[in-house]
């Protein structure tokens, strides 16, 4: 078969070569994109928790599932998208403060793998109180119809919701960003990442700064979860292997890098789209493969120190 | 601190004989006290590792599967006798610690986590895609029924005392080496890994003993459930194993001899007797993993161990006092 213009010619994983137009490449390439921005969204949460207090949340996913729940359930009651959309990730942050404050708060100086282990306690109980609460299987969700349809973006149609959480994505890496560099509590988070306790020594409140970062990175946890049930719909496994698809993201651009968890965010959110193309069951494996190459050649991932 | 690890291992080990002969006619069936002890041979192999070396690995699923699979595929697909099919489970388990351990150890603390977590990922992955060969989703089944030196492994007693055996003698190799000049180097990464260099020790390589002799347990306790339950689940490579030894681990009490025989009791109680009233018994392993982990840090046998440290205490102290009193 000879080249068509307009068409990309790659090898399968079975040997023969598959033809792909490129306007499916592209459609992919920005599918990419917007699953990109969940990750860049669960890797900012995780990373900066890992950052600041050195606590590896392993019940990030069962947030994640918490905050897609909550919408699904306050949608039924309320009936708008867009209040439930902010309202979840507060409810789910604050509920993510309250587990700061009296679960992990006294782990602090203990083993350093306690928060893990606990976290990962945390993950069961989550899981099977919604299963308890919500049934076993998964809880369908709709988009709303603001965003229902086709956006055209010049060279092609793309479908509305997807821009969206796109942009929502772009917005919260802004906004996380400003915080980071432009107030006064994002400069003893900076500070903290680099020295704990340099930062203690000063005399600054961090057990506060903790919290309060604990809880963000929860709730945009939270609003990952919430940004994709409309599409997804809910199951109460959904976090498990979103909670592991984010730490590879994590490691992959530095555990601690708010610039990696961007650039590590967008590239496995690009890998799993492009791999679903010629091989869809390869997806998750191909971004541990990923992980492992990177972890084994750089020295903590692309953006991270020591 | 050395004198007392070691005595602790010492009557844990010789105490350990006599109660897991007993243990099926303890158990509410005798099938359980097999699982009891596989689980507890994993968990032990796991504890060298986390409590004894401090390194917390995240992917020791894929040793425990990779046992089961390589002996179940030998003896499904080439009907390998049961001799070679465990020595097989025992070389695959060797080569992936080598390999796992020589990548994941190149980076330290979350990262070799994380890397130990990707691996069983990968296995995870294969065992599931592979379905022509590994039976898929499903699980490998068609495992038969051995009969080894006449003892028939089809009945719940066979099969128990075979375990047995081989927990014994890996709990056995388990207090050698933990009485060993290697043990006491495992002890010294896990107090302080940077004075443990200091004092010229390989680090590297002795976490990378540790996590090849805790990935031969694993394998071991593979092929023991392969032949036990006579089918290979996928799940045994699923991220969740890895939680189980954990729970197993932290309740038994880590860095304890006799933690993890007494967390896998724990454990599979707890699995058998909530299943039947309450079905989402996952909620209560993880409340329980919740509280050990915020209220009772030393778990069952390390909460047992303090007692027995302070009653010595006070002992030798009101002792001491009486000679005072005396002259």
């Amino acid at each position: 078969m000879g080249e068509r213009p307009g068409w990309v010619s790659l090898p399968s994983h079975e040997g023969e070569v598959i033809h792909i137009s490129v306007h499916a490449f592209l459609l992919q390439a920005f599918i990419g994109l917007s699953l990109g921005s969940i990750y860049v969204m669960m890797a900012s949460g995780l990373s900066l928790i890992f950052g600041l207090m050195r606590v590896v949340n392993f019940a990030h996913g069962s947030f994640y599932m918490l905050g897609a729940y909550t919408l699904v359930y306050l949608i039924s009651l309320i009936g708008n998208f867009w209040i439930c959309l902010i309202v979840s990730p507060i409810l789910i942050g604050i509920l993510g403060i309250l587990i700061e404050v009296g679960g992990i708060r006294p782990l602090y100086g203990t083993e350093e793998f306690n928060p893990l282990l606990l976290t990962l306690g945390l993950n069961y109980v989550f899981v099977d109180i919604i299963r308890i609460l919500f049934g076993l299987g998964g809880v369908g969700s709709s988009i709303p119809k603001e965003l229902n349809g086709m956006v055209n973006l010049g060279f092609m149609m793309f479908p509305k919701y997807r821009f969206f959480m796109i942009l929502v994505g772009a917005a919260v890496v802004f906004l996380i960003w400003l915080f980071i560099n432009r107030t006064n509590i994002g400069l003893v988070v900076r500070a903290g990442t680099k020295d704990n306790e340099m930062v203690q020594m000063l005399g600054i409140n961090v057990r506060l700064v903790w919290t309060l970062v604990f809880g963000l990175g929860i709730a945009l946890a939270a609003l990952s979860g919430a940004l994709i049930a409309p599409i997804t719909g809910t199951i109460p496994e959904m976090g498990m292997f979103m909670v592991i698809e984010a730490f590879v993201v994590v490691v992959i651009g530095g555990m601690g890098s708010f610039a990696g968890s961007i650039v590590a965010g967008v590239l496995v959110g690009e890998v799993i789209a492009i791999t679903n193309l010629f091989y869809p069951q390869a997806g998750t494996v191909a971004i541990f493969i990923l992980m492992a190459i990177i972890l084994l050649t750089t020295k903590a991932g692309l953006f991270g120190e020591g | 601190m050395n004198r007392s690890i070691v005595r602790a291992v010492d009557w844990q080990f010789w105490i350990s004989i006599p109660f897991l002969i007993i243990l099926p006619f303890l158990t509410p069936y005798q099938a359980i006290a097999t699982n009891i002890l596989i689980v507890g041979l994993f968990a032990t192999g796991f504890n060298i590792l986390l409590g004894y070396t401090g390194q917390l690995s995240f992917g020791h699923a894929s040793f425990y599967g990779l046992g089961a699979y390589t002996a179940g595929l030998l003896i499904v697909r080439l009907h390998a006798p049961l001799g070679i099919a465990l020595l097989a489970a025992v070389v695959a388990a060797t080569i992936a610690g080598l390999v796992i351990g020589y990548l994941s150890l190149r980076r330290s603390d979350v990262y070799f986590s994380l890397l130990t977590l990707a691996f069983s990922q990968i296995f995870y992955f294969l065992a599931f895609q592979l379905r022509s060969l590994t039976g898929g989703d499903d699980g490998l089944r068609g495992i038969p029924v051995f009969k080894p030196f006449g003892i028939d492994l089809g009945k719940p007693l066979g099969m128990y005392y075979l375990a047995f055996i081989f927990f014994i003698v890996m709990s056995y190799l388990a207090r050698v080496i933990l009485r060993s000049p290697l043990g006491k180097a495992m002890r010294a990464v896990k107090e302080n890994e940077d004075r443990a260099i200091a004092c010229g020790f390989n680090t590297q390589r002795i976490k990378l003993v540790s996590f090849v002799i805790s990935g031969i347990y694993g394998g071991l306790a593979g092929f023991l459930y392969c032949i036990h339950l006579r089918h290979v689940p996928v799940d045994l490579f699923h991220w969740g194993m890895n939680g189980e030894v954990i729970f197993v681990c932290i309740v038994g009490g880590v860095g304890t001899f006799f933690g993890p025989i007494v967390g896998a009791i724990a454990f599979l109680l707890i699995h058998d007797y909530l299943q039947v009233i309450f079905t989402r018994w996952e909620l209560v392993v993880g409340l329980i993993l919740i509280l050990f982990i915020l209220f009772f840090n030393q778990g069952i046998v390390g909460a047992i161990e303090n007692q027995i440290a302070l009653y010595r205490e006070k002992k030798a102290f009101r002792s001491q006092r009486s000679v005072v009193g005396g002259s």
